[in-house]
């Protein structure tokens, strides 16, 4: 019982939310109403008693994923109004290719078949529920059945980061970076000069 | 349980290879380009000898399947490490000279050549996409290499808008076929469609999104809009790599996807590989007509060329798969040599890419322009050159399934595609040259412009390694026939 209003008070929540995501003018509460949505998604997932893909999702999606849109979307400064320009005019183009996909996505769902052993093969990589927790499930597949993957995913990540440097890195003649080492190094001896002044005379 | 670390070798000494080389660049001080890119070269050989070690022996399963050595995959690992350490020779002295030489460059091109490598060996959906990423992430950067160039920043922009769509396209269409299956596995999908017969319509809906994924990343009509500008902007050498090594690595993945798990569904598939392979002839031959760019030529070429090794894949049987391996191994050498001529034209120390910059080349530099008369006879596919081989044994594919159709369209756009091909050979001999390119070809260009004429010139009269060898990888992809 308590269960059910818990599940229909993070689902409607989360629905709510998601309308204002998109219905929000500024795009920054939009962003806000993400995070929300985020936050009862999670919540449902601790429902079903995934909590390693709860945590998993405030952190990634919420802690990352979520401020990196907060700061594209104030640095960028979309105009709206000028991005809401053309709406009406693509209006009917566009709701008909919604309307089209889906009456597709209808066909295909409505006759969708299941291989008949499909339960058994899923099933046969869960373990037992109550044995071990979601997290240690996953990270005895992760990292036995599927190391080769996880490595890959690794190299993949590597590549990303040498692309971006190479593509961005600019080493800037000029530039007065602080360099703490020189500053600790630095004595008297090698900072202050001592001159003799002549009466009435500069330097 | 133990681990056989031996089928995976290459692929390790490989990816060590670019970490090392990674390392090396950052932490010595001054330019380790040109370094870097022959240890690079080096490191490719290595990985090819042990590919031949370890490739012995029938078919090796590792990680659970995820990883699949067999024949077939060393015959096109072998193709596209070859590939790639000839594309890495030609860049050798175009790095200097257009002063864009960094050494992320063979790191990343170790990298891509990392993916193709675990693409040829997936043996399941998920190791495919990873080694599809692997590439292709690496493919976008090397695009936009030259990043001061504009041309080349919107090269590698529109690759990798493109890209990401085609693979969330692949990723949506594998989802569909799990959801019906609960497994990626490919061994898995191929025992259960044959057990089940007539698919349900989720599935076919899944196998279409993965071809049209697949498809984007050979650049077959209608998923090749990427390809002109791509191959325009990315600087040259980058430009020869993406002619052939990946698209040999793609179209092996196809020929594995398509033959392993979908293996049971060949008449639901054969129509639309049917389809996708007129398109690209069509496309590959008509557009290439009007171009006047050389670069942009090839693209459309390298279009027609990805049509002419889809009409072998249609049929889906043995002696198909034999001949599409055939045929990229004669492509392999025709790009390769064709870009090294392409590289070497310079006048007075700049690239020119201007088709009519070719004009008269026969008198300015006879050599040059013989080794480009004899790769485009041969990719037009005129008889004593191997291309015409290469059209042979697909079209002989095609006509032993009945694909009568399909076959004399193909030879209809082949006689097409001689006309842009036989232009290129009318500039170089009869007409009236304007300027003469640079004197002096770099050492690796003409290494690479000696090998590739050799083998084009004498595959008629040794036919028989290549033809055996793909036989046998061929064979390797049906296990019961």
């Amino acid at each position: 019982m308590i269960t059910a209003l818990i599940f229909y008070m993070f689902a409607a929540i989360l629905v709510a939310s998601g309308v204002m995501v998109i219905s929000a003018r500024n795009p920054v509460h939009s962003v806000l109403f993400l995070i929300l949505c985020f936050f009862n998604a999670a919540g449902l997932f601790l429902l079903l008693g995934a909590e390693f893909l709860a945590m998993v999702l405030v952190v990634v999606y919420v802690g990352a994923v979520a401020v990196l849109f907060l700061f594209v979307v104030m640095m960028l400064d979309i105009n709206v109004a000028e991005l809401r320009a053309g709406f009406l005019q693509y209006l009917p183009t566009g709701a008909l290719i919604g309307v089209i996909l889906l009456a597709e996505l209808l066909a295909m769902f409505g006759g969708w078949a299941f291989a008949p052993d499909v339960e058994a093969i899923v099933q046969h990589q869960i373990p037992a529920v109550g044995h071990v927790t979601n997290t240690e499930a996953l990270g005895r597949l992760l990292y036995t059945d599927y190391a080769y993957l996880f490595q890959a995913s690794g190299v993949l990540l590597l590549i990303a980061m040498v692309g971006t440097i190479l593509l961005t890195l600019r080493r800037r003649e000029g530039v007065r970076k602080q360099k703490v080492a020189d500053q600790i190094a630095r004595t008297g001896r090698n900072s202050v000069e001592i001159r003799k002044v002549p009466t009435g005379g500069g330097i | 349980m133990t681990f056989n670390l031996i089928p995976v070798l290459p692929e390790l000494l490989v990816a060590a290879a670019a970490l090392a080389l990674l390392m090396l660049g950052v932490f010595r001080k001054g330019d380790s380009t040109r370094d870097a890119t022959v240890l690079a070269i080096f490191a490719m050989g290595a990985a090819l000898v042990t590919l031949a070690g370890a490739a012995g022996g029938g078919r090796q399963e590792l990680f659970n399947g995820l990883f699949v050595l067999d024949g077939f995959a060393a015959f096109a690992k072998g193709m596209v490490l070859v590939a790639s350490a000839f594309t890495l020779a030609m860049s050798l002295d175009y790095l200097k000279r257009e002063k864009i030489g960094r050494f992320e460059y063979p790191v990343l091109v170790l990298f891509a050549t990392l993916g193709m490598m675990m693409m040829i060996s997936a043996g399941d959906f998920l190791s495919l996409y990873l080694g599809l990423e692997t590439q292709s992430l690496s493919l976008y950067v090397l695009a936009a290499y030259h990043r001061d160039n504009q041309r080349a920043t919107e090269a590698g922009l529109k690759y990798f808008v493109l890209g990401a769509l085609a693979s969330g396209m692949l990723l949506y269409g594998v989802s569909l076929v799990y959801g019906f299956a609960g497994t990626t596995s490919f061994d898995a999908l191929a025992k259960l469609f044959s057990a089940h017969g007539a698919p349900s319509l989720g599935v076919v809906a899944g196998l279409v999104f993965v071809l049209a994924g697949l498809a984007f990343k050979i650049s077959a009509v209608p998923f090749h809009m990427w390809t002109p500008d791509v191959y325009e902007g990315a600087p040259t050498p980058v430009t020869a790599f993406f002619a052939v090594a990946p698209k040999i690595a793609a179209l092996t993945l196809l020929m594995r996807v398509l033959m392993g798990p979908f293996g049971e569904l060949t008449h639901q598939w054969s129509q639309i590989v049917t389809l996708i392979s007129i398109a690209s002839m069509a496309v590959g031959s008509f557009a290439a007509i009007s171009q006047t760019n050389i670069k942009r030529l090839m693209a459309y070429s390298s279009i027609g060329h990805v049509g002419f090794a889809l009409v072998g894949l249609a049929p889906g049987s043995d002696l198909g798969v034999q001949g599409v391996l055939v045929y990229l191994a004669i492509y392999l050498f025709m790009n390769v040599g064709a870009f090294a001529v392409i590289l070497s034209m310079r006048q007075k120390g700049r690239m020119v890419e201007g088709i009519a910059d070719l004009a008269g080349l026969s008198k300015t530099s006879p050599g040059m322009a013989f080794v480009m008369a004899v790769l485009m006879f041969s990719m037009a596919g005129i008889p004593p050159m191997a291309g015409f081989w290469g059209k042979f044994y697909v079209f002989m594919a095609a006509v032993k399934a009945g694909m009568w159709t399909l076959a004399i369209l193909g030879v209809l756009a082949s006689v097409v595609s001689a006309f842009y091909y036989l232009r290129i050979i009318k500039v170089m001999y009869f007409d009236e040259p304007v300027e003469a390119f640079d004197r002096g070809i770099d050492r690796p260009m003409r290494l690479v412009m000696a090998v590739s004429t050799l083998v084009v010139l004498l595959f008629s009269f040794v036919p028989g390694p290549l033809l055996t060898s793909a036989k046998v990888a061929a064979a390797a992809l049906f296990p019961a026939g």
